[in-house]
């Protein structure tokens, strides 16, 4: 009888160290089944992706629709080339989408946000959108400004 | 006692060295004899589960209470330092990733070291004074497989359950403060929380830190128990041994993972 009270409580522990693991993944970390969905490529050269990281989202009307999975420079143009990865169900962008890099809140991390064009044709796996609008820089903002108060002054 | 000499300093300096050397040596022969000696755990079933229960099971009192308490404290610490940057939101993420990479994996292990590891060199302290390993070595019953393999598995095993358990009753601890009583908006702390915990990050990277931390505390405790003297100021002395020892090896080694594992290099 001992025994068998002993061999319940070691059951009900593995079982609770199981459930642990479960909750911690669904739960806390949000890991869902779709997480491996299909996915198709889209890059896009940016003049300035200033904070912008590997894994930020991709976002559409504010539904976040894939991920930012490479950022590298391009060696012709000296711009930011951005790898995106987007989700399969989302395959109807027309080819002069915009894309532009926006932060989230005040302080928030940086996110590229899609807006759709007019044109028929849609982007394929592999395409690039052309039509970007780079990232705020505090800095260029200050200097712009600075110089227009000059240019006044000047006048 | 005029001060010695340098030659003779050099040869304690040495001495010192062999006797570290001696014991780590013992206890690595001690600990493959033990784990993969002669027929492995064959048959030897039922003294696990005995064991897991006076391990895992009996420490689940103390890391529950302890675990809530620790998540609802830093959801109050957080919630105050967070909310003079209006971000108070965010203290979802701040105790799940704070519990999930430290505070989960170390304290749990060193209320295990005290709770249990403790309690594993008394007992097989005190057996080795009463004579009953010898006397099990004498009726041709191997002791390291008997009674210290049990116990080095049931702690391998338990220590990583039980730093789970630390980890998701600390964030539901947090969530209960933080949700019902300093009002953080429901959805925003689960989603915040979602959104900056990885899977393979943090709860994986978590667990193998207290798998770690399981193999180094119940391999220390084992061994003090198996390699004291065997008189009760003996047994006093090792299990004092085994919290300092296996504490410091804790907090050390958790440097060491965190730098690896979150450090970026």
């Amino acid at each position: 009888m001992q025994n068998r009270t002993i061999e319940t409580g070691v059951g009900l522990f593995l079982l609770a160290g199981i459930l642990a693991l479960l909750l911690l993944a669904l739960r806390v970390s949000g890991l869902s089944g779709s997480a491996t969905s299909e996915t198709y490529k889209l890059y896009a050269n940016f003049d300035n992706i200033a904070g912008l990281t590997v894994r930020a989202k991709v976002s559409m009307a504010g539904v976040t629709i894939g991920k930012v999975t490479a950022i590298d420079l391009d060696r012709d143009t000296f711009t930011g080339r951005v790898t995106m990865e987007l989700q399969k169900k989302v395959d109807n962008l027309p080819v002069d989408s915009t894309a532009s890099i926006l932060t989230a809140g005040l302080l928030g991390e940086k996110y590229v946000g899609i807006s759709v064009g007019g044109d028929e044709s849609l982007l394929k796996d592999g395409g690039t959108i052309h039509d970007t609008q780079s990232s705020l820089v505090l800095e260029d903002l200050i200097g712009k400004f600075l110089l227009n108060t000059v240019s006044k002054d000047a006048k | 006692m005029r001060s010695k000499s340098l030659l003779e300093r050099i040869r304690l300096l040495g001495r010192a060295a062999i006797d570290i050397l001696t014991v780590l040596g013992r206890s690595g022969i001690f600990l493959v004899h033990a784990l993969f000696g002669r027929g492995g755990m064959g048959g030897s079933f039922q003294l696990l589960v005995k064991q897991l229960h006076s391990v895992g099971v009996m420490s689940l009192a103390i890391i529950v209470v302890s675990g809530m308490f620790i998540g609802m404290v830093l959801a109050l610490q957080g919630f105050s330092i967070l909310s003079s940057y209006g971000s108070e939101q965010a203290v979802g993420q701040m105790v799940a990733l704070t519990l999930l990479r430290e505070l989960g994996p170390v304290v749990a292990a060193l209320l295990f070291a005290g709770r249990a590891g403790s309690a594993l060199t008394a007992e097989i302290g005190n057996m080795k004074s009463t004579e009953q390993l010898s006397s099990l070595e004498m009726i041709g019953v191997d002791p390291l497989k008997y009674i210290i393999a049990p116990r080095l598995w049931a702690g391998f095993i338990s220590l990583p359950i039980l730093a789970m358990i630390f980890s998701v009753v600390g964030i539901w601890g947090g969530s209960w403060v933080a949700i019902d009583w300093l009002g953080v908006y429901e959805g925003s702390f689960w989603s915040n929380m979602q959104n900056s915990v990885s899977f393979t990050g943090d709860v994986v990277n978590g667990v193998i830190k207290s798998m770690i931390f399981a193999f180094v505390v119940t391999w220390i405790a084992v061994f003090q128990g198996y390699d004291c003297e065997p008189t009760s100021e003996g047994i006093s002395r090792a299990t004092t041994k085994t919290v300092v020892y296996a504490s410091l090896a804790i907090l050390g080694l958790d440097f060491i993972l965190t730098a690896l594992m979150f450090g970026d290099f």
